[in-house]
Formats: C-alpha cells, sequence, structure tokens
C-alpha cells in the first residue's frame, strides 16, 4: 500500500507542476487542483497508514492516528474554495482579456 | 484566558460577518470599518503593554493543553506586528473613505478588508503551524477577492499570477507541515523547536530540507529573491488603498513567518540556511531597485522597491545577532509606514491628475507644496536619510552586516540605499518638480479650480504617518528599547518553549 501511494502522490505532484507550467488558465486551474489532491494524500499518509483500525483511542492498542484526518478534512475544505474561487477568477479573465493565456495576449497570435 | 490575546483576532472577523449583515447599509459599513479599526489598534495596543510587562501571553484554545490545542502566544515583536496592523487597517479604512469607488464598496470591500485583517492578526498570534496555514487562507483569499475587486482588465492579469503563485505556495508550506508532524508528532510551535533539538544526529538533514520547503514557501510570500515575480505583477493593478493595505501587510506575514521559524525552530543548521538567506536577501535588495530604476509608472517603482526593502528584513534574518534582529523589527515597521504612505500618495496624484505614469504627471510642487513635503518625508525615509525613522533601520543592518564580517552584503545595503534615492529623485523630479506637461489639459482638480471636498480624508492618513516616521526618528528611544527586548525575546527561543510548555509545573 506505501507503493501505490507513494506513486499515486508523485504522479498527481508532477501532473500538476507540469499543469501550472502551460501557458493557458485553465491547465492551470487543473494543474492546481491536481497539486492540492497529491498534497492532501501526502498530508494524510504523513500519520502512517493504517488498516481497518479505529481513529480514536479507547480499548484497542490498535488505532490510526486521527489528527492528519483532521488537517486533510481541513485543507480541502480550504482547497475547495480556493479552486472555487480559481476557476471563476479564470472565468472572468478569459472574457475580460479576451483570452485566456495567462499573460493576458498570447505573444505568438501573429504567428499563427 | 487573556483577552487582549483574542480581541485583536475577533475583532475583525466579527466586524466583517457584521458587515455582510449591513450588506445594503454602505454608510453603517463605512463607520462599522472605522469603529473596528480604531478598536483593534487599541486591543493591539493593550496586547503590546501587556507583553512588555509579563515578556509572554499565552492562551489554550478551547482549554486543550499545550501541545495539545491550538495555542495562540503573542511575545514583543508579534504584539508590535499586531498593533501595526490595526493602525495601517484604520489609516486605510480613512483614506478609503475618500478614495474607493461606490461600486467597490457595495461588492463587500469592507467585509473583505476585516476579514484580511483577522488573517493577518492570526497568522501573528498563533503559535500551531497548521493553524498558520489555516490564518494565512484566510488572509489569502480575501486578499484574492480585494485584488480582483472592480474587474479591470489589468487587474485580472495581475491576479491570476498573483493567485496561482500563492496556491503553490500554500501547497508547499502544507506539505512542510506534513512532514514535520510524520517527523515529530507534533504541530505546537514551541514543541516542535523542543523536538527539533532533542533529534538524533541522522535526522538533521530531513530537518534542513524541511527549513528548505518552509523557507521557499514563506520566501514566495514575503516576496523574497528570487520568488518575488509575482509582486511587481500585481501590486500596481488594485485601488491604491488596497496596494498600501497589501504593501503594508501581505509581504510582512511572509516575513514575520520567516523571523519566527528561523529564530525559534530551525536555528540548527545556521551557517547553511541562513547562509541562503544571506544572499537571497543582498541579491533581493539589488534586484528590486535595479527593476524600479528601470520603471516610469509611479506604482510600479513602489511595488519593485517593496523587494528591495524585503530584501533588507531578509538580510537582518540572516546575520542573526542582537543588532541586526532589531534592525530587521524597525525596518518591518518603518517599510509598513513608509511604503503605504508612498502608496497613498500615488492615490492623491492620481485623483489629481488622472494618470499613474510619470510622463503624466507634473507641477505638484507649485500647487499642492504639502503634498510635496508629505511625498518627500517618506521618500527620504525610505531612502535612509537621517534623522528620520528609515535611517536607524538601515543603520542597525548594515552595522550588524559589518560587525559580522559580511562586507559585502553591507556594502550592497549601502549602495541600494543610493540607489533608492535615485529612484525616489526621479518622482520627485517627474511628478512634484517639472511643470505640468504641455498634452496635459485637465488640469482643473490640480489648480484647484474644481473643488474636491472629500481630499482631506486622503491627506489626513498621510499626515499621520510622516509625523509617524518623524516621531519615531527622533524620540524613537523608548521604541529602541521595546524592539531591543524583543530582538532578544527572539534569539532565546527557551522563554518561548517556556512560556508555552512549561506553564502550571
Amino acid at each position: 500500500m506505501e507503493l501505490l501511494m507513494a506513486i499515486t502522490i508523485g504522479v498527481l505532484t508532477a501532473c500538476g507542476i507540469y499543469l501550472i507550467l502551460r501557458a493557458r488558465t485553465f491547465p492551470v486551474v487543473l494543474g492546481l487542483t491536481l497539486l492540492s489532491h497529491g498534497v492532501n494524500l501526502f498530508l494524510f499518509s504523513m500519520g502512517r497508514l493504517t488498516l481497518a483500525a479505529p481513529a480514536v483511542l479507547g480499548d484497542s492498542s490498535h488505532h490510526a492516528d486521527p489528527l492528519p484526518q483532521a488537517l486533510v478534512l481541513t485543507a480541502i475544505v480550504i482547497g475547495f474554495a480556493m479552486t472555487a474561487f480559481v476557476v471563476v477568477l479564470a472565468l472572468r479573465a478569459a472574457v475580460e482579456l479576451r483570452s485566456d493565456h495567462v499573460d493576458g495576449a498570447d505573444p505568438d497570435e501573429d504567428l499563427r | 484566558m487573556r483577552l487582549e490575546l483574542l480581541l485583536p483576532i475577533i475583532l475583525p472577523l466579527f466586524a466583517g460577518a457584521l458587515s455582510l449583515a449591513l450588506w445594503r447599509s454602505l454608510w453603517l459599513q463605512r463607520a462599522l470599518a472605522v469603529v473596528m479599526t480604531l478598536a483593534m489598534t487599541l486591543a493591539g495596543a493593550w496586547l503590546l503593554h501587556s507583553v512588555s510587562g509579563e515578556g509572554y501571553l499565552v492562551t489554550d484554545m478551547g482549554g486543550w493543553e499545550a501541545p495539545f490545542g491550538i495555542t495562540l502566544v503573542a511575545d514583543i515583536m508579534a504584539a508590535i506586528m499586531v498593533l501595526m496592523t490595526g493602525v495601517m487597517g484604520l489609516i486605510v479604512t480613512v483614506y478609503s473613505l475618500g478614495s474607493i469607488p461606490e461600486g467597490h464598496e457595495r461588492f463587500g470591500y469592507y467585509p473583505l478588508m476585516h476579514l484580511l485583517l483577522a488573517g493577518v492578526a492570526g497568522a501573528f498570534l498563533t503559535g500551531d503551524i497548521f493553524n498558520l496555514f489555516v490564518w494565512f487562507e484566510v488572509l489569502l483569499l480575501a486578499s484574492f477577492a480585494l485584488m480582483t475587486l472592480g474587474g479591470e482588465r489589468a487587474q485580472m492579469e495581475g491576479a491570476i499570477k498573483y493567485v496561482t503563485l500563492n496556491l503553490f505556495a500554500s501547497a508547499i508550506f502544507l506539505s512542510a507541515v506534513g512532514i514535520t508532524y510524520g517527523m515529530l508528532g507534533t504541530l505546537n510551535m514551541a514543541d516542535i523547536a523542543q523536538k527539533v533539538g532533542q533529534l538524533e544526529p541522522e535526522d538533521t538533514g530531513m530537518i534542513t530540507v524541511v527549513a528548505m520547503m518552509y523557507m521557499v514557501a514563506f520566501g514566495i510570500k514575503a516576496a523574497a529573491f528570487p520568488l518575488f515575480f509575482w509582486l511587481p505583477a500585481s501590486y500596481h493593478t488594485p485601488p491604491v488603498a488596497v496596494s498600501a493595505l497589501f504593501a503594508a501587510l501581505l509581504t510582512k506575514v511572509g516575513v514575520y513567518a520567516l523571523f519566527r521559524f528561523f529564530t525559534l525552530i530551525f536555528d540548527q543548521d545556521v551557517s547553511y540556511t541562513h547562509g541562503i538567506m544571506l544572499w537571497a536577501g543582498a541579491l533581493g535588495m539589488l534586484a528590486g531597485v535595479l527593476g524600479a530604476a528601470a520603471q516610469f509608472e509611479f506604482r510600479r517603482i513602489l511595488a519593485f522597491h517593496s523587494v528591495s526593502q524585503i530584501g533588507y528584513m531578509i538580510v537582518a534574518l540572516a546575520l542573526m545577532s542582537p543588532l541586526a534582529i532589531l534592525g530587521g523589527i524597525f525596518y518591518i515597521v518603518h517599510h509598513m509606514i513608509v511604503k503605504s504612505a508612498l502608496f497613498l500618495v500615488s492615490g492623491v496624484t492620481y485623483r489629481l491628475m488622472g494618470s499613474h505614469e510619470l510622463k503624466d504627471l507634473g507641477g505638484f510642487y507649485k500647487h499642492r507644496p504639502g503634498l510635496a513635503v508629505l511625498f518627500l518625508i517618506q521618500a527620504l525615509a525610505l531612502a535612509g536619510i537621517p534623522p528620520l525613522f528609515g535611517f536607524f533601520a538601515k543603520f542597525a543592518v548594515i552595522r550588524a552586516g559589518i560587525e559580522a564580517g559580511e562586507f559585502v552584503v553591507a556594502g550592497v545595503g549601502l549602495l541600494v540605499g543610493l540607489l533608492t534615492l535615485y529612484s525616489m529623485i526621479k518622482i520627485w523630479a517627474e511628478v512634484f518638480w517639472k511643470k505640468v506637461p504641455d498634452h496635459v489639459t485637465d488640469t482643473d482638480r490640480l489648480t484647484g479650480v474644481v473643488a474636491d471636498s472629500s481630499i482631506w480624508l486622503l491627506y489626513l492618513p498621510l499626515i499621520l504617518m510622516a509625523i509617524a516616521t518623524v516621531a519615531l526618528g527622533l524620540f524613537g528611544q523608548p521604541f529602541y528599547t521595546l524592539v531591543e527586548a524583543g530582538a532578544h525575546q527572539l534569539l532565546n527561543p527557551e522563554g518561548y518553549i517556556e512560556a508555552v510548555l512549561g506553564r502550571g509545573e
């Protein structure tokens, strides 16, 4: 399971960074989303991966760390709000600037 | 439970919610904004008074004892920053009353400003790294909305870069928080600092990696070299009152976080982490000031100068001597006042002549000598001319650099002071001394033919800030003593750890 998690996080982060480096706002927004997913999974796995264990301290000696779960929940909510804002901003910018290039205008437009 | 520790956060949060309820009544929103920022300033002064007497104020939220719950901590530096947040909030609010277009006010300018102040105050006072992340997001979201309010083309273009880079920084910050928790099993700053000190030697390499992740994350937010590119791309786009508020507060939160983390937690491998910061700071000073020299738009010049001034603060942190940290805190306070005052001056010139381009401005010395004096005081303070406050800030940092044997960095600091003066003289010559350019025909507001009844709301904050800059320079001794104690606290983190963890034993 560790290997699967590590590969997933790695692929999500790599795709996210690749997309952020694109020059169009839509890939950038997608990239930020993928990156935040990668980070959330990473944060979650920092509490160590445990199977079939309750997230509360009680009679059982075998339990999962509840704190990263709480952190991830918070991070997901914040990430959701941020993504919503970025999507609206990108849409508004595309309408306002008549271009979805991150610099407001496509420098190669004349060449096409 | 210490009330003065909670008030600077609760007041703006409450006022933000109340402003939303008063959505339809602009007058009530305006009045509330003035009352709230005034109350926040008083709360900040109360906090600073308590802290200067007791050293540290600590409160566990919800009664969960440190290190398990979220702890709010104030030392002298945090209290100074909170007080300055309130002061700058008040100043910008008064300026906004006379300058922000009604369209902006109708779409939530004041609620957003309250939330921004709440986020900033929370970031200064929290003693928990994940909570710091949350406050960062609170202030970021408010700043995103403030930056795009109005929806002009330039704002959209600047905002996309600002938002993307800051969200990227947040992702790095969150990963670093994850690694910190994975290694040490705690999120409380004091507890982290203690546990980092007890680590086995083979784990310290990982700590340096985490330290670098925090440095990059906060460096982006503080606009440190080479991570500053979002700042010149975006700071000149929103209304001037918003630019002034951002220039005063946003980058300072990043700088404050760097000061907190790299004095409290990551003081293990100083030669490596602080060595990087020293050169990042020095190069930032140069890059900012050279970038400003190439600009001919009032607000762009100021935005580039912010990068250069942040460089001084980073250098101060990197030197890690009592004098350097003192200079760093001086510099932060000085920069908050001066940079926002200069932005506010650019707002007045825009109001009177309708342009931010230096070539379209002129004649202010003849027609508005008062404004010229207000500009000159802040510009000379920014360049570090005695006896203004900026001189003492620069003097402390450069003197600390020489004492530490970093002659190149100290030399860069002096050179950048000169180049800053060059940029300020450029603005002075173009905007104030030059005659009104021939191609400008609409000079009725400048010469006073058309009366402007609310312009005193723009002058009042500028006058107060000029008085502050002069007074802190001439009668700075009490403030110096206070900041000296604050620097001592930062360099001796045992006191902080003891105050948070050592109670009730």
